[in-house]
């Protein structure tokens, strides 16, 4: 069953395997902190519509070639980016020097780790991402953010409290609450680093569901540490490890006939 | 053997709790000597009447009024530049030679005696610039001086907010500055808050700088009023005039042979206390209702 | 690398150079000018300190060298007279330098044992409580205006030393430095504490695992391990001791006095630039030159330990 690849097809995928729509596309991206070299030339398709799921261990590079979509790496100095992220539908290099990180940030949405909502109300919460982008008009902002509540599944529970504090809220609620957050401004690609690592199963259970009815909207690219949960909720899986992808393919196959011999070992739990 | 190690000890206790008894009996001591010297003038004739030859006359009024808009050009000049700089270094600088120096400088200046800063402020300020011994020269100089707690205390507050917080707005297509004015600061306010109560209670009793702009001793007129009867109805000609503050008062007094000036001085060093301790008071109450209060 | 393009779809164009059409390009224009402002406004603030610095140097230089066309540096350090408003006026700093080091000397032989003492009790034996009451108290015994111990000096401590000494003048370097001492006390006691407390607790296990006492370990252990960091604190404190000027303008009397008996009055350098600026001098006599003359030693006195102090303590950081 374990078919060893030559070395020079790792990370390319079968053919008839390239998913279509795409909504971005990592294209030979490689990563430095400083001199240290952390992503080796990974190239991962997004479907649009899909979810797409990045597994691997800790420290496989997965949580930093998230963060390249967004251009998260820009905040801290000595760091450098190679290669492209392809934003489709106009297929922008949105690493190139020119692309204002600002400008990609606001079409794109994360979800981090640990739920981190603002010492603000709810409201407020929710209200920031329309805010920056120039919102004023209270009508609009009531009505996105009631949209955004509800697509988070998050609002009959908060709908008689937006005024109190988001991080008053419980575990479950705070990172549902970063979701509604990050859909308020209509993102086209949501970015979801491990949004389930610090939750309890019931809470976890919760967020898999809206990320189903979710992706109908929004493309979704989610980090996780916790291959059932790649397997339960994703369309896509690509498996990282020492940052490079090791395998890429529809979830399915993927978790049931992994054509790399690393992948079938972590999947396997025989490592990582 | 064991007896006497423990013995070592017990007095060693001893030892260390005497020691600090002995701080703070200095600190009682030296408000109970100004209670008992002073109170007896700490009256409303006091507070409301000019300087005299006649101690028993003698008030502080213009002094009360000096501190109040010296206190009021410091905390303009000194708080927004000092809040910046603050938020330059821990939000904006790069790690460079170049932020190096400026946080060199800023540690240096928060060791330099308030003395120089006098000196600097007669060069400056009193000749260079010709502002003379005016109130803004003093509000000025104590700006200066009050800066590096400002910037040291505003770093601390902003260090505090976690990286999480601003990574969030980021994320959300937040530039520097939104989320620096939208969650840093606000978030930080408490901690900044605190360092500038503590600075300005400072800068209310410094005196050697203020002595050195030549700030006057004896002092029988008020600043001309910052609102005045006619159009525009605001008037900063009490920038430029002569003053005097409180600690100068306090020094003028103290520096009298006689019981009776003794006595002023006294009263007024209470006042000062009382102003400066109820300031602190403040800065620390405030500094543990913050630590009660951690949002993340 | 762009060259493997089998990953890369026909309708990826890697190179098209059209922006993001996220916004207005005016809106975009708009907020990356008020960035740069901001940007530039904060750096602005941030500057004010090294021009400051700058100045106060530049300040110092200036009026000194105007000070030393008159007087010859030879002069200055070697004369053991301070007179320059006399009608034979001798510009030696050594007695002002004199009565600098006397009281700065009296002050750190109170701050020293009561300050390290005390730190040593708050680090290694008291209870957090007695820690939450204490600290607050000690910053109230720092914020206490100058002027307010200037006259705890002259009218308080002077008077009950003099029932001690009934000889002791009514101004004397005695009273103002003990005066000094625990105004620096605060600044020593928090500084060698924190030096204490960052000396890892395994050290201290190590010393209690040999069965030594508390006491015991904190003089053999952890003292000696915070060495550097307390003699950091003892080092600011002379800084802070030196530059001190209210007090000793009170209490010391403004004589410049080539003495080292603290039980006689005499000026410090900060003393008789107060004394100089209360009077009316005229702008660039040589009177009015003379106190940046004298700041100009005080200010490298202070940037001398300073700069000791902070490697001291930076490299105390640096060991644990």
């Amino acid at each position: 069953m374990a078919r060893s690849l030559d070395s020079s097809h790792v990370g390319s995928a079968e053919k008839g395997e390239w998913p279509k729509p795409l909504k971005a596309e990592a294209c030979e991206l490689s990563f430095y902190y400083g001199s240290r070299l952390v992503l080796k030339r990974v190239s991962v398709p997004i479907a649009q519509g899909n979810i797409t799921a990045l597994i691997g261990p800790s420290g496989c590079g997965k949580s930093t070639f998230l963060r390249c979509f967004n251009r998260m790496h820009d905040l801290y100095p000595g760091t450098r980016y190679e290669g492209a992220i392809l934003l489709y539908p106009e297929g922008r290099n949105i690493l190139d020097r020119q692309v204002d990180p600002i400008e990609v940030r606001m079409r794109l949405a994360m979800v981090f780790q640990k739920p981190n909502p603002f010492p603000k109300s709810v409201y407020e919460n929710v209200a920031y991402g329309l805010r920056v982008r120039g919102v004023r008009d209270r009508r609009v902002l009531d009505e996105k953010v009631e949209q955004a509540l509800r697509s988070a599944a998050l609002w009959e529970e908060v709908k008689d409290r937006l005024s109190a504090l988001g991080t008053s809220l419980s575990g479950g609620q705070q990172q549902r609450l970063c979701i509604a957050r990050a859909l308020a401004t209509d993102p086209e690609l949501l970015l979801l680093d491990e949004p389930t690592s610090a939750l309890d199963p019931i809470a976890t259970g919760n967020i898999e569901e809206l990320l189903q009815d979710l992706k109908r909207r929004v493309t979704i690219l989610i980090v996780t540490h916790n291959m059932q949960q790649a397997a339960r909720i994703s369309d896509w899986t690509a498996f990282m490890y020492l940052g490079e992808l090791v395998e890429f393919g529809p979830t399915k196959r993927l978790f049931t006939t992994p054509t790399n011999k690393q992948t079938e070992d972590y999947i396997t739990g025989r490592f990582g | 053997m064991i007896k006497r190690r423990k013995y070592a000890e017990a007095l060693f206790k001893v030892l260390g709790l005497s020691s600090l008894a002995l701080a703070v009996g200095t600190l009682a001591l030296l408000f109970g000597a100004l209670v008992v010297h002073g109170i007896g003038r700490l009256d409303w004739q006091f507070l409301t009447s000019f300087p005299s030859r006649h101690a028993s006359q003698a008030g502080i009024l213009p002094a009360v009024v000096g501190s109040t808009l010296v206190m009021l050009v410091t905390a303009c000049a000194g708080i927004p530049v000092g809040v910046a700089a603050g938020i330059y270094l821990e939000e904006y600088a790069k790690r460079t030679w170049f932020t190096e120096l400026i946080e060199v400088t800023v540690t240096n200046l928060a060791g330099v005696p308030s003395i120089i800063f006098g000196l600097l402020a007669l060069g400056l300020f009193v000749y260079m610039l010709g502002l003379g011994a005016s109130i803004l020269t003093a509000g000025l100089t104590l700006a200066l001086l009050i800066l590096p707690v400002v910037i040291v205390t505003t770093r601390e507050a902003i260090r505090a907010v976690p990286v999480h917080i601003r990574e969030a707005a980021f994320a959300l297509g937040a530039t520097r500055w939104q989320t620096v004015a939208d969650h840093v600061l606000p978030y930080s306010a408490a901690g900044i808050l605190t360092g500038i109560i503590l600075a300005l209670s400072r800068a209310i009793g410094e005196t050697a700088p203020i002595v050195t702009v030549g700030a006057l001793t004896f002092v029988a007129f008020l600043p001309p009023a910052p609102i005045t009867s006619q159009p525009p109805y605001l008037s900063f000609e009490w920038l430029m005039s002569p003053f005097t503050v409180m600690p100068i008062q306090m020094f003028a007094w103290v520096s009298r042979p006689g019981e009776d000036f003794a006595a002023n001085a006294a009263a007024a060093g209470l006042l000062l206390v009382g102003m400066t301790l109820t300031m602190n008071g403040l800065a620390i109450y405030v500094r543990y209702r913050m630590r009660k209060r951690v949002f993340w | 690398m762009k060259g493997r393009t089998v990953l890369v779809p026909e309708q990826g164009t890697a190179g098209s150079s059209k922006p993001l059409l996220v916004e207005g390009e005016g809106r975009r224009r708009v907020r990356r000018i008020r960035e740069l402002v901001i940007e530039g406004g904060l750096l602005v603030a941030a500057l004010v300190s090294v021009a400051t610095t700058t100045m106060i140097l530049a300040v110092l230089v200036v009026e000194s060298l105007g000070f030393f066309d008159t007087v010859s540096l030879y002069d200055f350090l070697t004369d053991t007279l301070w007179t320059p408003l006399f009608d034979d006026p001798h510009y030696g700093i050594l007695p002002l330098l004199a009565g600098t080091i006397v009281t700065s000397m009296v002050g750190l032989l109170v701050a020293i044992p009561i300050g390290t003492v005390s730190a040593m009790y708050l680090s290694e034996f008291a209870s957090p409580r007695v820690r939450e009451i204490i600290k607050p108290v000690l910053e109230l015994l720092g914020a206490v205006p100058t002027v307010v111990y200037g006259y705890f000096a002259l009218l308080v401590v002077t008077p009950a030393l003099q029932w001690i000494w009934p000889d002791l003048p009514g101004f004397n370097m005695l009273g103002p430095g003990i005066v000094i001492g625990i105004m620096i006390l605060p600044l020593v006691i928090s500084l060698s504490e924190d030096a204490m407390r960052a000396v890892p607790m395994m050290l201290r296990e190590g010393s209690y695992a040999m069965g030594a006492t508390h006491l015991e370990t904190a003089w053999r252990v952890v003292v000696p391990a915070a060495t550097s960091g307390i003699v950091a604190a003892y080092v600011l404190g002379i800084s802070r001791a030196v530059g001190e000027t209210m007090v000793v303008a009170i209490a010391a009397g403004q004589n410049p006095n080539l003495t080292w008996n603290p039980m006689e009055p005499a000026a410090t350098i900060t003393a008789y630039i107060v004394q100089v600026a209360l009077g009316d001098l005229p702008h660039g006599s040589i009177g009015y030159r003379s106190i940046f003359a004298a700041g100009l030693v005080l200010a490298m006195m202070t940037f001398t330990f300073n700069i000791l102090g902070h490697v001291m303590r930076k490299r105390f950081r640096e060991v644990y």
